[in-house]
């Protein structure tokens, strides 16, 4: 779906080729650049920067700025530096992301080979939900987070997360599943195998691919998130992109742009990684949340 | 049926009830937390709601009073502003790009993941890295001038009225990799026989895309729009990390103003009001296409 | 009561009825095939025996106990799917064994089983293989190995050969047919192919619009089919149906038509009760063999009747030449030797069997018995 599937038959000269490559290395030049700057400007000393070239590369090579977002750096009131909110994230994005595949898999599960009347108008109820302004939801969460216990903790937003992540983990099963035989579930049923016999032996087999786009998706939604983290969570229990905000956002003192831009590489860092090591299926799990299945 | 009831043994009938058991506590949760949660913010965009919800009703007041602001018409003529020139650069771009990159281009691989990257990212690491390289103290104005280009001039984040297109230029950065990935997708399924059978006719490589190519893509033209709308109308993100919302409310969108009078204000009812136009905006895009995708593949 | 009965079977699906009053006994040991267009319900009906569907109305039994309801692995039957359905993660051997674990089987037996139904079909060297290693001829075997081990009341197929190449089908065919008489077991098996149909049935029953148009042998249908559905559908290259009016002659009955050359023609029938037709219309039936080129004509045959007629086409396919002729006004074909001399544009003196030939009513499509 994303990758190659043909070449294009469509030939061109020799001076169009050359403006083509033109283009399209000053475009690979515009996005790489913020991406240079942070890294490049993180390991350098504040006084480089506030005097010197911030395109230049650095004179003196320090890691200070590193160490300090880190561990020391100012957030919010603590100079506990961007670890703790570190380990929230993740702490509130691996619960999230498993508990939100496996009732992905088992919606779409039910929803392509255990058809019932109506199926489709739940799963467009399900689907929807993905698509709307989170703003509309925001007052009574906050309130039915209180109500459960949950205000201001890492469970809370797990919840909220899974909740609102559901839709797009059933897209994905349903999906996928829907181009798996239908046959291959007679066949087990006239076998003997029931209904949780079937998915986990028949279907979660071959549900590798899937699982592992899902997975990257969930991940990289849930670790961004701002407004959720935000909303629910702040103070100590604020995650990553949260922390990073108040560190940036702080009127206190003096502003340490190599502080900020290690902190934005380390919040950045977990869904690079992820992105570098299988961005093949990190681009099926965009295309699937948005073109046609 | 004379022999149903008798026969049906408890097995099949557990088996016709687990699925639905399977499905349940997500559709409850969704029936909750979307549907129910809906339903409550649009009665408190009904009440006199301050701090807390209160529910004394007020009809349509909160309405007349939120489109009595002119906070709240700044709001929205710039998400105007933003939406439009997003989804048409996003669009002209990814389109530009993945043509070019579909010319059998040498370094393909290498060159798909630099324009993509920026989508794995956070939009508040977006807007760190933006904000300060836009930053003409430090950023791009201070390094021409170090450059030697000293009558450059580039303080559009400082300044009250062309902020809102820096919001435009990070936000496109970051996701119109995205949208080449799409339209790329989409040329990668054209029939190249198609194509063949043009240029036999005789067509230019420039009639080859008017007339062939881009009305062939007419799908990803649609999922591009429908995606980028609906990013536009939810930025919240970018905003806060770029510009906070300034400078004074130069940047402020719906989503911006709805936390504000919400959270900081103290006024939701108001902020319940603008969230319920929000869900309506994107209400009207979303629905048809999601009705028209789901009837499609029954 | 048959070993496996579908008492008034009715299939609705919403509002719309796909099946309609279905009534098949099958007998201990026969080999029943729906054959009939796709759409028919043949899957349908099939589904409804495996219980993969549910029945609105009617019975369905297998050995007299009524399965309506039971759960499929519960009926005891086995099933080949059109696309074989074979588990992808599992080994050949896991595919076929799978039914067996579900039930509880002790693992010695199962493998007892599985070493049995491997050497029966020959696949012994394939067990430790994943389905998609394999080719669509021995994928076919390792589908029937798994219905197979079960040792089932009932061999359900649902079009199992389809998804094959003309030859290996033909070869499948004939192995599906031994396997049959080895084993004895009762089977129902769907298909569109009605030369399938004919060649491993002991009996058919021809489907169309959700009825069951005829039930009977293959001799039955082919030679006698009930209506004109049944007619065209049966037999390839299909039945010349040629309307014609029946007039008696020298008090006999006989089809009154036109050549070629649109000059009167005469055909004595055999059928006796057509006399009461005279001067009025029937379609006659008049399959491709039984026009021959007059050596080629069956000697066994009391009613040989010879006929003039000019060849528009001839098609010679190796074993038997193929001569089209206007008869009636329509196309019709004859089936001659293959050296018989014959070409385009020639006037060719055939020999009809019109003991073969039979008469439809063309107001209710039905066959009007002698
Ligand atoms: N799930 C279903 N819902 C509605 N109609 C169906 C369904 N399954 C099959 N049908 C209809 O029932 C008829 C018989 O289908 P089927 O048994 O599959 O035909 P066959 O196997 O003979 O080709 C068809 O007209 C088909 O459209
Ligand atoms: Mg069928």
């Amino acid at each position: 779906m994303s990758a190659a599937t043909q070449e294009t038959a469509i030939r061109t000269g020799r001076i169009a080729r050359t403006f083509i490559y033109v283009v399209l290395l000053v475009f690979a030049l515009f996005y790489l650049l913020p991406f240079f700057v942070m890294l490049v400007n993180s390991v350098k000393p504040l006084s480089e920067i506030t005097e010197g070239n911030m395109m230049a590369l650095p004179k003196e090579l320090t890691f200070a700025p590193w160490a300090s977002a880190w561990s020391t750096a100012q957030i919010g009131v603590e100079p506990t530096g961007l670890r703790p909110y570190f380990l929230n994230s993740l702490f509130m994005v691996v619960p999230a992301v498993l508990i939100c595949t496996a009732l992905g898999a088992l919606n779409g599960y039910v929803l392509t080979k255990w058809r019932f009347r109506g199926d489709t108008l739940l799963f467009g109820l399900m689907l929807f939900s993905c698509f709307i302004p989170f703003q509309i939801v925001l007052i009574p969460m906050a309130r039915m987070l209180g109500i459960m216990g949950l205000a201001g903790s890492t469970a809370g937003l797990v919840l909220v997360h899974v909740v609102y992540g559901i839709g797009f983990s059933t897209l994905y099963f349903r999906n996928y599943y829907s181009a798996f035989p239908t046959e291959l579930v007679r066949a087990a049923m006239i076998d003997g195998a029931g209904f949780f016999q079937i998915f986990w032996r028949i279907m979660v087999p071959v549900s590798g691919p899937i699982t592992v786009v899902c997975v990257i998706w969930l991940f990289t939604n849930i670790w961004n998130d701002f407004l959720f983290g935000a909303s629910f969570a702040s103070g100590s229990k604020a995650p990553m992109t949260v922390a990073l905000n108040n560190l940036v956002q702080s009127s206190t003192g003096v502003k340490e742009y190599n502080v900020h831009f290690a902190g934005a590489i380390l919040a950045a860092l977990p869904t690079l990684l992820v992105y570098i090591v299988a961005g093949r299926y990190f681009v099926r799990g965009l295309m699937a949340g948005s073109v046609k299945g | 049926m004379a022999h149903q009831s008798a026969e049906v043994d408890f097995r099949t009938r557990l088996q016709n009830w687990i699925p639905k058991l399977v499905l349940s506590p997500s559709l409850a949760a969704v029936l909750v937390f979307v549907y129910g949660f809906i339903l409550f913010t649009l009665y408190l965009s009904f009440t006199n709601s301050k701090m807390l919800p209160s529910y004394d009703w007020v009809g349509f007041e909160n309405y007349r009073k939120l489109w009595g602001l002119s906070h709240w018409w700044t709001a929205i003529t710039n998400l105007a502003i933003f939406a439009t020139l997003y989804i048409v650069i996003c669009t002209a771009i990814g389109l530009t790009l993945a043509i070019l990159l579909d010319q059998k281009i040498r370094g393909e691989g290498m060159l798909r993941p630099i324009y993509l990257y920026p989508m794995a990212l956070s939009f508040i690491v977006t807007g760190t890295a933006w904000k300060w390289f836009l930053d003409p103290g430090i950023g791009l104005e201070n390094t021409m001038h170090l450059w030697g280009w000293e009558s450059f001039e580039f303080g559009w984040i400082k300044d009250r009225n062309m902020a809102i297109y820096t919001i435009v230029i990070a936000a496109v950065w970051q996701t119109s990799g995205f949208v080449m990935a799409m339209f790329l997708a989409g040329l990668r399924g054209i029939d190249n026989e198609i194509l063949k059978a043009a240029q036999i006719d005789g067509a230019s490589n420039w009639n080859l895309y008017r007339r062939i190519v881009i009305p062939l893509l007419r799908p990803a033209f649609l999922s591009a729009f429908v995606i980028l709308s609906h990013l536009a109308i939810k930025s919240y993100d970018l905003v806060i990390a770029l510009t906070g919302g300034g400078p004074g409310r130069a940047t402020e969108l719906p989503a911006t103003f709805m936390y504000s009078y919400t959270f900081s204000r103290n006024l939701m009812g108001v902020g319940a009001s603008s969230a319920v136009i929000m869900l309506m905006t994107i209400a009207a895009i979303m629905t048809p296409y999601l009705y028209a995708e789901l009837r499609e593949k029954p | 009561m048959g070993f496996l009965d579908i008492s008034n079977v009715t299939k609705s699906y919403g509002n719309t009825e796909v099946l309609h009053h279905v009534d098949i006994s099958v007998e201990e040991g026969e080999f029943l095939v729906l054959v009939g267009p796709s759409g028919c319900g043949k899957s349908t009906l099939l589904n409804m025996i495996a219980g993969l569907e549910s029945i609105t109305s009617g019975d369905v039994s297998i050995k007299g106990r009524v399965v309506n309801g039971v759960h499929p692995s519960k009926r005891n039957i086995a099933m080949v799917f059109q696309s074989y359905a074979l588990y992808p993660n599992m080994t050949v051997g896991q595919n076929m064994t799978f039914g067996l674990e579900m039930h509880g089987v002790p693992k010695p037996e199962r493998d007892k089983a599985l070493a049995d139904v491997a050497a029966l079909l020959q696949i012994t060297p394939l067990l430790d293989r994943k389905p998609g290693q394999l080719s669509g001829g021995q994928r076919q075997r390792v589908a029937m190995g798994r219905a197979l081990v079960r040792n089932p009341d009932v061999f359900l197929f649902d079009e199992p050969l389809s998804n094959l190449d003309a030859k290996l089908r033909v070869d499948m065919r004939t192995e599906i047919k031994k396997l049959h008489e080895k084993l004895k077991t009762t089977i129902v098996y769907v298909t569109h192919d009605q030369i399938e149909a004919m060649t491993l049935s002991t009996r058919i029953a021809v489907m169309y619009n959700g009825y069951v148009q005829q039930l009977g042998t293959p001799k039955e249908i082919y030679d006698t089919p009930t209506n004109l559905f049944v007619a065209g559908f049966m037999g390839s290259p299909s039945m010349n149906l040629l309307p014609v009016e029946v007039a008696m002659i020298d008090g006999a009955p006989h089809a009154v038509t036109t050549d070629a050359d649109g000059a009167p023609l005469h055909l004595r029938l055999h059928q006796q009760n057509l006399s009461e037709w005279a001067g009025r219309k029937i379609i006659l039936g008049i399959r491709p063999e039984a026009i021959t080129d007059p050596e080629g004509a069956d000697r066994a045959s009391s009613c040989i009747i010879p006929m003039t007629n000019r060849v528009s086409v001839t098609e010679p396919a190796g074993s038997d030449t193929f001569a089209t002729m206007t008869l009636a006004g329509q196309d019709s074909i004859a089936r001659m030797r293959a050296d018989a001399s014959v070409g385009p544009g020639e006037m060719f003196e055939f020999a009809i069997n019109m003991e073969k030939a039979v008469a439809f009513d063309p107001e209710t499509e039905r066959r009007i018995v002698p």
